[in-house]
């Protein structure tokens, strides 16, 4: 059997908690050839110049079939193969995301709606912090990261909370069940495989019923917004609809349960950091972005390919082949960024990828932003003296939305 | 003492003890301001601006502030940090003496300086006849006096409102008008709107953007005379082409002047297109000798650049004043071989009837155009300017996220028409004449020129030969 690439070797599960070396050694060729014939993306000036050429596509049923070894198409277990604005190109995607946008973020239409979530995030913050009173253990992950942009996106979006162990749980399946590393065809990942599917299916049609049931009977949030357009640009399909409902529940908390949880983590082993933000509350804002690039909540991403045959950094990537591009590396370049393995909440020009760039540019980025700076922001000023049980934690299977399953943190309280 | 340390130390007492006067108190002089603080500059900083206010923030008067939506003294730039100078507010710069080296002030103080920043920017050009201009419910926008004064005058509702001109700031400000539902007519001297800036391919399709939202728009022909009644109010406008047009509120849109004439006998390279410099802000004199003392900034300066011919370009835009004012201050507190020079690829944006209009490169420069995504006819597109062979600009109508990709062509000189995108591909992608208008035919003059290489002034003295 041949040597395993640095690529593969960094999406072994083993190495889940600490990819960096494997990235360190990848970027050593910026665009690496595979194996497979995939093109793997590691540099950060590389994957941003892909991240704004028109010739590269986003939809991943142009990408190359798998051979039968390889079994199903692997995107289909993430998500849904129907298309969402994650995966469409334009104009579709421009037009579906302009339809969704003032629903979410839009100035003019509403430029205060996130804004006016902070009281709501504060109050829920809050609830969980005075929840840990009298413990001296927590789990970061399910105590606190979970919970609250959980709870945050269902009410952005009208989606009922009591059904969030439903959908936490097609979610986990499916993430399970997702690999593109050495280990997809272990018996492992196998059986994991049709349970995966089974989720997606199950999750599709429970947000397929409840778009139903806000067509009928409009209801409060964003997901009945969208049934009952009625701009100049018309409605989204059924099918596109749900995909992207799924994608709004879904990618609307995951990553940021992985960025709080990472966050809380990577101050807690940079206790010089912690301090310091302990001292400049205010640092929690360019804080956010620094935790982001430092342990990026969407490591990579893979439905991407060239339509054209695209020339970079003295490689020629194929028309037609798979383009992964490795945010998580791009984030850690010492080209890019000084001394990139070290936390500097006070880094100048930190314009890293962690909510990628162009224009699938993270669509709840400002929502994203304000629940971890206050979430983080509070963690810190109220939880005494927390201290890491076990690290590296333990990590949950997925390879782009990486994060811990638990964070373990001593504590000797919760100040007012 | 080594030459090289007794440089070192002229630095260092410099930026300890020196005196910098900045001359124009808007984003540029701000942020040069900031900028030579964050550099480690400690001596005596003075900012002399001819406006009473604090430097407040200019695109939004056009939009936000005429709408309504905010009010114009809500425009405060953010400060980036302490800046601890002398602020000589609401008194203009009057002259410059070199030998003296101080400025004069309008009050007839003078300000002595070790190093200056020329920052001074432009004004509004006000229509030509001054009894005409003098009527009441005659506007131009610069200021932000200018912008409170017109939205006063559009929240009062009038039966009409007449644009000259329709550059960026006329096509916004009629975009104001059909959004508040006030009857605007448009008259512009060139074949169709943003012309000069964009050419004429892109000005037919302003042009229908701004009669599909009921813009009563002429193209053409010019406003030869304004007539007021017998109360001084201005009521109508006498066309070119005989007709007339009633309107009580008139806005003269005919773009801008450089504010150079306080410099009127300073010897320095300043004219019609603003102060000549170098790449990295030393002003040039007369000769076209760069100056040691004497840096320039934002609107009002003009310098070679290297992707365009080293033609001298001047570019009216927010980030040339905010980045060329970073690199003048540290240049001004720095020496060879440390001096930094302002490469900046000049980009803009635009609001206008719900539609964002954004451009990298110089479009003026290109003599052919290619649309090269999405859809004209849905006002959803991406178009590139190119040039003997080589792409040199880009616009975009609500595709501003693939500017950068243009801007990165345009950076490393790319070959013209690009290669076509993987998907969205306009139903038309064969280059087409772009249709700048010819020099000389009276249009609205582009936010970005190329000047040339001549001195706007020909005062030079030469050397008799021996």
């Amino acid at each position: 059997m041949a040597e395993e690439t640095p690529w593969q070797q960094s999406l072994r599960y083993a190495n889940r908690a600490n990819p960096y070396p494997f990235y360190e050694e990848l970027r050593k060729t910026p665009v690496a050839r595979q194996p497979d014939g995939s093109y793997v993306v590691s540099t950060y000036r590389e994957i941003v110049a892909l991240l704004h050429d028109n010739r590269v596509s986003s939809d991943p049923t142009l990408l190359p079939a798998p051979t039968p070894a390889e079994g199903e198409p692997i995107t289909e277990t993430i998500i849904s193969l129907e298309p969402n604005i994650i995966t469409q190109d334009p104009p579709e995607h421009d037009r579906d995301r302009r339809m969704m946008t003032p629903h979410f973020v839009g100035p003019p239409h509403a430029p205060h709606m996130i804004s006016d979530l902070e009281p709501e995030i504060r109050r829920l913050t809050a609830d969980l912090l005075d929840n840990m009173q009298g413990k001296t253990r927590i789990d970061v992950v399910d105590d606190f990261a979970f919970p609250l942009p959980v709870t945050i996106i269902c009410e952005v979006l009208g989606v009922p909370l009591e059904d969030i162990p439903r959908f936490h749980g097609w979610i986990e399946a499916a993430l399970d069940a997702l690999d593109f590393g050495p280990e997809a065809a272990s018996e492992e990942i196998q059986s994991r495989r049709a349970g995966g599917r089974r989720a997606v299916e199950e999750f599709e049609q429970y947000t397929g019923e409840l778009l139903d049931r806000y067509a009928r009977q409009p209801g409060p949030g964003m997901l009945s917004a969208l049934v009952h357009e009625d701009g100049q640009e018309g409605r989204m399909s059924k099918n596109v609809l749900v995909s992207n409902a799924l994608l709004l529940i879904f990618a609307g908390h995951e990553t940021t349960v992985n960025l709080i949880a990472h966050s809380v983590l990577s101050l807690l082993r940079h206790p010089d950091a912690l301090e310091k933000l302990r001292r400049r509350p205010e640092l929690i804002v360019p804080g956010v972005e620094e935790l982001l690039r430092l342990e990026s909540s969407v490591q990579l991403w893979h439905t991407r390919s060239a339509r054209e045959e695209i020339e970079i950094a003295g490689t020629t990537i194929p028309k037609g082949a798979q383009i992964f591009l490795a945010y998580g590396s791009a984030n850690r370049d010492p080209e890019r960024f000084a001394n990139p393995d070290e936390l500097d909440l006070e880094r100048p020009d930190n314009q890293h990828v962690g909510f990628s760039q162009g224009i699938h540019y993270c669509f709840g980025a400002p929502l994203a932003r304000l629940e971890v700076q206050v979430a983080v922001g509070e963690f810190v000023r109220r939880v005494e003296n927390p201290r890491l049980v076990e690290d590296p934690p333990p990590y949950r299977h997925n390879q782009i939305f990486r994060g811990p399953r638990h964070v373990l943190v001593d504590i000797d309280g919760i100040r007012d | 003492m080594t030459v090289s340390a007794t440089v070192a130390e002229l630095v260092r007492e410099f930026r300890a003890n020196g005196r910098i006067v900045i001359v124009g108190a808007s984003l540029a002089g701000l942020r040069a301001a900031e900028a030579l603080r964050a550099e480690g500059f400690t001596g005596s900083l003075t900012i002399i601006g001819d406006e009473p206010y604090e430097p407040y923030d200019r695109p939004p008067l056009s939009k936000q502030v005429l709408k309504g939506w905010v009010p114009a003294d809500h425009t405060k730039l953010p400060r980036l940090r302490e800046v601890n100078a002398q602020w000589r507010l609401g008194v203009a710069a009057t002259g410059l003496d070199r030998a003296a080296k101080q400025v004069r002030l309008a009050d007839g103080e003078q300000v002595p300086y070790d190093r200056l920043l020329i920052a001074t920017g432009t004004r509004a050009r006000q229509w030509p006849n001054p009894t005409e201009a003098a009527l009441d419910g005659v506007y131009t926008l610069r200021s932000r006096d200018d912008a409170m004064r017109l939205q006063q005058a559009l929240a009062a509702r009038p039966s009409r409102v007449l644009i000259i001109g329709a550059g960026f700031i006329g096509s916004e400000m009629a975009s104001v008008c059909r959004e508040l539902d006030i009857p605007v007519t448009v008259a512009e001297r060139g074949s169709a709107p943003l012309v000069g800036a964009l050419g004429g391919v892109i000005g037919e399709i302003a042009a229908e953007m701004q009669r599909d939202h009921g813009v009563d728009l002429h193209c053409g022909l010019g406003v030869s005379s304004l007539e007021g009644d017998s109360g001084g109010h201005v009521r109508r406008a006498h066309l070119s082409d005989g007709t007339t047009i009633d309107a009580d509120v008139v806005v003269a849109s005919l773009g801008s002047i450089r504010n150079v004439e306080w410099l009127e006998g300073a010897g320095l390279a300043s004219g019609f297109w603003g102060v000549g410099c170098d790449g990295g802000g030393r002003a040039f004199d007369i000769n076209g000798v760069v100056t040691d003392s004497i840096y320039v900034a934002g609107d009002v300066a003009r310098a070679p650049h290297v992707l365009y011919e080293y033609q001298f370009l001047a570019m009216e835009h927010w980030d040339n004043a905010v980045l060329g004012a970073q690199v003048v201050a540290h240049n001004m507190v720095n020496l060879e071989p440390h001096y930094r020079p302002h490469l900046l690829l000049p980009s803009f944006w635009s609001g206008q009837f719900g539609v964002n209009i954004k451009s990298v490169g110089v479009p003026p420069f290109g003599d052919e155009i290619v649309f090269t995504q999405g859809s004209v006819k849905e006002r959803h597109f991406a178009a590139a300017y190119g040039r003997r062979g080589r792409i040199v600009a880009a616009v975009t109508f609500d595709h501003g996220k693939w500017l950068e990709y243009y801007g990165k062509l345009i950076e490393h000189s790319a070959p013209f028409p690009p290669p076509p995108p993987g998907w969205d591909q306009p139903p038309e992608m064969k280059p087409i004449p772009a249709e700048f208008p010819a020099p000389g035919v009276p249009t609205a003059i582009p936010d970005v020129v190329l000047t040339g290489h001549d001195p706007s002034e020909r005062r030079a003295e030469f050397r008799p030969r021996r």
